[in-house]
C-alpha cells in the first residue's frame, strides 16, 4: 500500500518521536585489479570485456584475495578508528541472481577485517561520534540491464565487468537521530576515505552506495522501533529525502493505528517516496558460511604498522594542523579541506609562497569563483598551486599591488603562465624604485597643493587621496607601500 | 608394444630406444582405447587432435635430441570433473552437457607441460558425487575386472581407464574416497595426497574444504611420478601449499624394514570376511619386511560419516548454485519468471544425488541450523584430525581396508543412499583430516573380484607412504 494515502503527520505529531537511523555504506575500493582476480577494475570498458574465469565464477576457478585491497581495507579500518582484526575470515553470503555469478558473495560475516570504531560529525550543536559496527571486505556483483535493448522486453543482459570489484561495507551503529546527522555521517565516510585514498567515491559511478536503516518511537521509549531497511539511496540528497520520507511514513503508520513491518524497501529517485521490495517473510538466508576457498586472512603487528605508517592524514588531522601550522581559522581550514584536492592544492600553494593566510584567500576567493564561472574541479585548474604560490609571494614582496593582482589572475587562470611571464610580457612591473617613485610623487604634489597644505596643518587622512593619485598616475604600477612611505617623509 | 600393461617407465624406455615414437603409441592407444570403451563405458569422450598434437611436440622433442619430459608420450585419462581449454567438460551432469571450458586446471596444464598425452575425460559419478558411478547422467561405468559390477566412484571412469588398459595413468578426484574406493575395486594404485598438495584450480568443486586431485596408475612408481608432475604450489590456489615436492621416485626403493605401522582397531569390524582375510595377508607382507604392527585407536571414527556429510552436502549447495540456467547450457525454456526459470532449469537438470545433497546441505547451513549442524560437524572434524595426529606420535603409516566389501553389483544399492554412504567409512575420515592416503590391491576374492589395502600417513608424509606401497607391491603384494 502506498504510503502516501496516509496523511502527512503534523509538526507537532512528528516531534513526539524519534528516529533512530544507522546506515550501510559501500565503498569501491581504489585498487588497479579485482579483489579476487587480476582483472582491471576500470570503468566504462565495453560489456563483459574486464573478466576472467575468476570473476565469471566458471566452474573450478578460485579467488585469490588482492594484497592491495587488503591495505586499503585496513586504511579504512584505521580511518574509522578501528580495531584491525589480527585473523578475520572470509565468508560465502548464498543467494540466487542473474549477475551473481556464483551463487554466493564472498564476504566477512562474523570476523570482519575491522570493527569497533567510531567517527566524529560536527553539528550546528557541536560534535556527535557514531558508532562503527564494523567495516568487512566482500566482492562486487555485475550489472543486470534490463532496459536499452531492443529485446528489454523479453529479456535482461548481464555485464560481469564490474563482478569481483573490492568493496568495503561500513556498517555504523543506530546512533543518528535525523536525516542532517545522516548527512554528515556519509559526508564525514566519504572525506575520511578520500583523503586516506581508500577510494575515489565517486557516487555516479557507484563508488559509494548507502542503504539506511530507519526506525522510530517516542520519545524516551526503552527500545527502538521496527526497523526497515531503505535501500539504493544513492547520493547525499536523496539519503536525506528517503530518510526523512521514511521517518514520516511510519510516523503516518504507528499515528493511524497500524504498525510499522519490519522489510526492505526502494528508494525511488523519480518519485522521492520509497517502496516495499520485499517483507521480512521473503527475507533471504543467506546462508553464510565460511569460505573454503580462501585461507583466514592474518594480518601481522608488522603489516599493519606499516599500513599505518603510510597512511594519509585524515582530514580532521589535517583541518587542525591547517589551523596550528597555517594560522588559519575554523571556518577557513573546514572550507580547504572538504576535498583532499582542495587541501593538497592550498598545501602546495603554501610551499610555493610566503603567506598561507593570503595564499587561503585566494584559494577560496578567486580561485574558488573562477573554478565555479568555469565548472571545473580544483584539480582541472589551469593555475597551477605553485604559480598561486608565487603571486601571493609576489604581493607580499611588494613587486605586485593588490590591483595589479587581481587583473593579472585572471590572465593567469587563461593562460596557465606564471604571474612573472605576464607581467613581462605586459611591462607590468611594480615601481619600486625610489628615483622613479619620487618624480612622479613630486608631480602629484606638484598638482595637489591644497592637499599638502591640509595634511600638513594636521589632517593626515588626507594621505590617502595623495597615495591614490600616485597610484593613478602611475598608472596601477607603483608599489602602494613605497609610495607611502615617501609621501609621508616629503611631506615631513 | 602391449599398450594394455604399459608403464611410464616403459614408454620413456620405448621412446628412447625409438621403439615407438610419442605419435605411434598415441595412435593406437587411441585406436585401442575407443574400440574398448563401449565395453565399459568409462571414457565420455576423446580428444585426438588434442592427444596428437600432444605426441608431435614429444617427438619433436625427441628428434630435437632433448630430455624427456617426466611423462612424455604417456597416454592419460582425465576425470570430467577437471577442466580442459576447448575439451568439454561436462562432470557427468546433463547441466554441463556442451560446456566447453575456456581454460586448463592447474593440474593439466603441468602434466601437459610434462610432455603427458590426454586421450580423453573420463566418466564419473554427477559433480563426483556417488560411490559407484551410477550418478552419471551419461551411463554408469562397468567394472573391466567384472563387467556387471560397478567400478566404485565417483572416479569410476579414471580407475577403470588404467585397470582396462585404456590409459597408462589418469587423474581422479577424491572428497570422501572417491579415488581409493574405485581403485580398490578395479585393482589399481589410487592416490588422495595431502590437501593442498595439488593445486584444486580447474577441478569442478564438490566439496571444496575436501576435494583433492590425484592419480591412478597400475604400479607404484608411476603413481609418484605424476603426482610430482602435478603437486606443488599454485598461486590461483589459495590453499595450495607452499611446501617443497620431494622426488618421491628417488625414495622409493629405500627400505622400509623398522617402520611402525598402526592397525586402527574402529576399522576392522564389520568388514566382509575375504576383505578381512585380505587385509590381514597384507598386513603379514608388510610385517615380512620388518615393519612393527600395533593396535592403535581413532576414537572418533564413529562420527565420521554424519560429520562428512554435513560438511560436504553445506559446500556442495553452495558450490553448485551457479548452474542455475543463466549461464553454461542448460536453462529450462519453459519457464515465465526468474525463480521459475532457476527451479526448472535445475530440477530438469540436477540428478537425484546432486538434488539430495543441495536439499540437505541448504537445510544445514539455514539459519538456527548452522550450530547444531554445520559448525559442530567442523569441531568434529578436528578431532578427527587430532585423532590422526595422535596416532602418528606413535606409527609412521596407519593400515586399514579401503572398503568393507569388493565392487558390488550394478544396481545393487541404487536405492539405498544410506548404505551407500556407509560404504565410505574409511576412506572418509582420511578426507576430513586431509592427509594423504592411497589404496593398493592386496589380492582378488574368490570371485576374483579386487580387495584394496589402505595406506595413511601424516600431513605431506606422501614419501614414506610411497616407500610402503612400493615394498609391499615389489615383496608381490599387489597378488595377495
Amino acid at each position: 500500500m502506498s504510503s502516501t494515502l496516509l496523511e502527512t503527520p503534523s509538526t507537532e505529531v512528528m516531534a513526539k518521536y524519534e528516529a533512530v537511523i544507522g546506515l550501510e555504506v559501500h565503498v569501491q575500493l581504489a585498487t588497479r585489479t579485482k579483489i579476487f582476480c587480476g582483472c582491471a577494475t576500470g570503468f566504462g570498458a565495453a560489456p563483459n570485456t574486464n573478466v576472467c574465469p575468476v570473476c565469471l565464477g566458471l566452474p573450478g576457478a578460485l579467488p585469490v584475495l588482492n594484497r592491495q585491497a587488503v591495505e586499503l581495507a585496513i586504511r579504512a579500518g584505521l580511518a574509522l578508528n578501528c580495531a584491525v582484526r589480527p585473523k578475520s575470515i572470509f565468508s560465502r553470503k548464498n543467494y540466487f541472481y542473474p549477475d551473481l555469478p556464483k551463487g554466493y558473495q564472498i564476504s566477512q560475516y562474523d570476523k570482519p577485517v575491522a570493527e569497533h570504531g567510531f567517527v566524529d560529525i560536527v553539528l550546528d550543536s557541536g560534535v556527535k561520534r557514531i558508532g562503527v559496527t564494523r567495516a568487512h571486505m566482500e566482492d562486487d556483483a555485475g550489472k543486470s540491464m534490463h532496459d536499452g535493448h531492443r529485446d528489454s522486453d523479453r529479456y535482461t543482459y548481464v555485464d560481469l565487468n564490474r563482478s569481483g570489484t573490492p568493496l568495503i561495507e561500513i556498517v555504523s551503529e543506530p546512533d543518528m537521530r535525523s536525516s542532517d546527522e545522516a548527512y554528515a555521517y556519509l559526508t564525514e565516510i566519504k572525506q575520511a576515505m578520500q583523503f586516506t585514498e581508500v577510494s575515489t567515491c565517486d557516487m555516479e559511478k557507484g563508488h559509494l552506495r548507502c542503504d539506511a536503516n530507519v526506525s522510530v518511537r517516542l520519545w524516551g521509549a526503552p527500545q527502538f522501533g521496527t526497523k526497515v531497511e531503505v535501500k539504493n539511496v544513492n547520493s547525499f540528497r536523496f539519503l536525506k529525502m528517503a530518510v526523512d520520507f521514511e521517518i514520516q511514513r511510519q510516523i503516518g503508520v504507528i499515528e493511524a493505528g497500524g504498525r510499522v513491518q519490519q522489510e526492505t524497501r526502494l528508494f525511488n529517485s523519480d518519485t522521492l517516496e520509497t517502496v516495499s521490495m520485499r517483507s521480512k517473510e521473503m527475507a533471504h538466508d543467506y546462508r553464510y558460511f565460511p569460505e573454503p576457498d580462501l585461507v583466514p586472512l592474518e594480518i601481522s603487528d608488522t603489516w599493519l604498522n606499516r599500513v599505518k605508517s603510510e597512511m594519509p592524514e585524515l582530514p580532521t588531522l589535517r583541518r587542525k594542523r591547517f589551523e596550528t601550522e597555517f594560522g588559519l581559522n575554523e571556518y577557513d581550514s573546514g572550507v580547504l579541506t572538504q576535498t583532499r584536492e582542495i587541501a593538497d592544492y592550498y598545501e602546495r600553494a603554501v610551499k610555493a609562497s610566503t603567506d598561507p593566510k593570503g595564499a587561503a584567500n585566494w584559494v577560496m576567493g578567486d580561485l574558488a569563483a573562477m573554478l565555479k564561472a568555469e565548472a571545473k574541479e580544483i584539480h582541472e585548474s589551469p593555475l597551477t598551486p605553485e604559480n598561486l604560490g608565487e603571486l601571493v609571494t609576489l604581493i607580499g614582496k611588494g613587486d605586485l599591488s593588490g590591483k595589479l593582482a587581481k587583473d593579472i589572475f585572471p590572465k593567469m587562470f587563461a593562460t596557465g603562465d606564471s604571474a612573472q611571464v605576464i607581467m613581462d610580457r605586459e611591462g607590468l612591473r611594480q615601481i619600486s624604485d625610489t628615483g622613479a617613485l619620487e618624480k612622479i610623487i613630486d608631480e602629484v604634489l606638484a598638482a595637489n597643493p591644497k592637499q599638502v597644505e591640509q595634511y600638513k596643518s594636521g589632517k593626515t587622512t588626507v594621505i590617502g587621496f595623495l597615495v591614490g593619485a600616485v597610484m593613478k598616475a602611475s598608472r596601477g604600477q607603483a608599489a602602494p607601500g613605497a609610495v607611502n612611505d615617501l609621501l609621508k617623509a616629503k611631506l615631513l | 608394444m602391449d599398450v594394455r600393461s604399459l608403464t611410464i617407465d616403459q614408454v620413456q624406455t620405448g621412446l628412447r630406444n625409438k621403439t615407438f615414437s610419442a605419435m605411434e603409441l598415441t595412435t593406437s592407444a587411441l585406436a585401442f582405447a575407443q574400440a574398448e570403451n563401449p565395453k565399459t563405458n568409462a571414457y565420455l569422450l576423446f580428444c585426438p587432435e588434442r592427444a596428437l598434437a600432444a605426441a608431435a611436440k614429444v617427438d619433436e622433442l625427441i628428434s630435437n635430441g632433448e630430455m624427456l619430459p617426466p611423462l612424455a608420450g604417456v597416454p592419460i585419462g582425465v576425470k570430467d570433473v577437471i577442466v580442459t581449454k576447448g575439451v568439454r567438460t561436462t562432470c557427468g551432469s546433463k547441466i554441463l552437457e556442451k560446456y566447453i571450458p575456456p581454460y586448463n586446471a592447474t593440474a593439466v596444464d603441468r602434466l601437459e607441460a610434462a610432455g603427458g598425452v590426454i586421450l580423453g575425460k573420463a566418466n564419473c559419478d554427477e559433480f563426483a558425487m556417488g560411490s559407484s558411478n551410477e550418478n552419471s547422467a551419461f551411463g554408469p561405468v562397468r567394472n573391466p575386472v567384472a563387467l556387471d559390477r560397478v567400478p566404485g566412484g565417483s572416479s569410476g571412469g579414471s580407475a577403470a581407464v588404467v585397470a582396462q588398459g585404456t590409459a597408462v595413468v589418469s587423474l581422479g578426484s577424491d572428497t570422501g574416497g572417491s579415488i581409493r574406493q574405485p581403485a580398490s575395486f578395479c585393482g589399481v594404485v589410487g592416490v588422495t595426497p595431502t590437501y593442498g598438495r595439488v593445486s584444486r584450480y580447474g577441478l569442478v568443486a564438490f566439496a571444496s574444504s575436501l576435494d583433492h586431485i590425484g592419480p591412478f596408475s597400475r604400479n607404484v612408481a608411476d603413481a609418484a611420478t605424476l603426482l610430482k608432475v602435478i603437486a606443488g604450489r599454485d598461486s590461483m590456489d589459495a590453499t595450495s601449499a607452499f611446501a617443497p615436492v620431494p622426488d618421491y621416485n628417488a625414495t622409493l626403493a629405500q627400505s622400509v624394514k623398522g617402520m611402525r605401522l598402526g592397525l586402527p582397531k574402529e576399522y576392522f569390524a564389520g568388514l566382509a570376511s575375504e576383505t578381512a582375510s585380505k587385509i590381514n595377508k597384507g598386513i603379514e607382507v608388510l610385517e615380512s619386511l620388518g615393519c612393527t604392527v600395533e593396535e592403535v585407536s581413532l576414537p572418533h571414527t564413529e562420527y565420521a560419516i554424519a560429520t562428512y556429510y554435513i560438511i560436504c552436502t553445506a559446500e556442495v549447495s553452495s558450490n553448485l548454485a551457479r548452474f542455475d540456467g543463466v549461464r553454461y547450457t542448460a536453462r529450462s525454456e519453459k519457464s515465465d519468471t526468474l525463480s521459475d526459470m532457476y527451479r526448472n532449469s535445475r530440477g530438469e537438470n540436477f540428478g537425484a544425488e546432486a538434488k539430495r545433497r543441495i536439499m540437505l546441505g541448504t537445510y544445514v547451513l539455514s539459519q538456527g541450523y548452522y550450530d547444531a549442524y554445520y559448525l559442530k560437524a567442523q569441531r568434529v572434524r578436528n578431532l578427527i584430525t587430532q585423532d590422526f595426529a595422535k596416532a602418528f606420535e606413535k606409527v609412521d603409516a596407519l593400515i586399514t581396508p579401503v572398503s568393507p566389501f569388493p565392487a558390488f553389483k550394478i544396481g545393487e544399492k541404487v536405492n539405498d543412499p544410506v548404505q551407500m554412504y556407509l560404504s565410505d567409512i574409511y576412506t572418509i575420515t582420511g578426507s576430513l583430516a586431509g592427509i594423504p592416503c592411497m589404496s593398493v590391491p592386496c589380492g582378488n576374492t574368490v570371485e576374483g573380484l579386487p580387495v584394496g589395502m589402505q595406506l595413511l600417513t601424516k600431513h605431506f608424509g606422501e614419501e614414506t607412504m610411497f616407500r610402503l606401497a612400493y615394498a609391499f607391491e615389489t615383496a608381490g603384494g599387489f597378488a595377495g
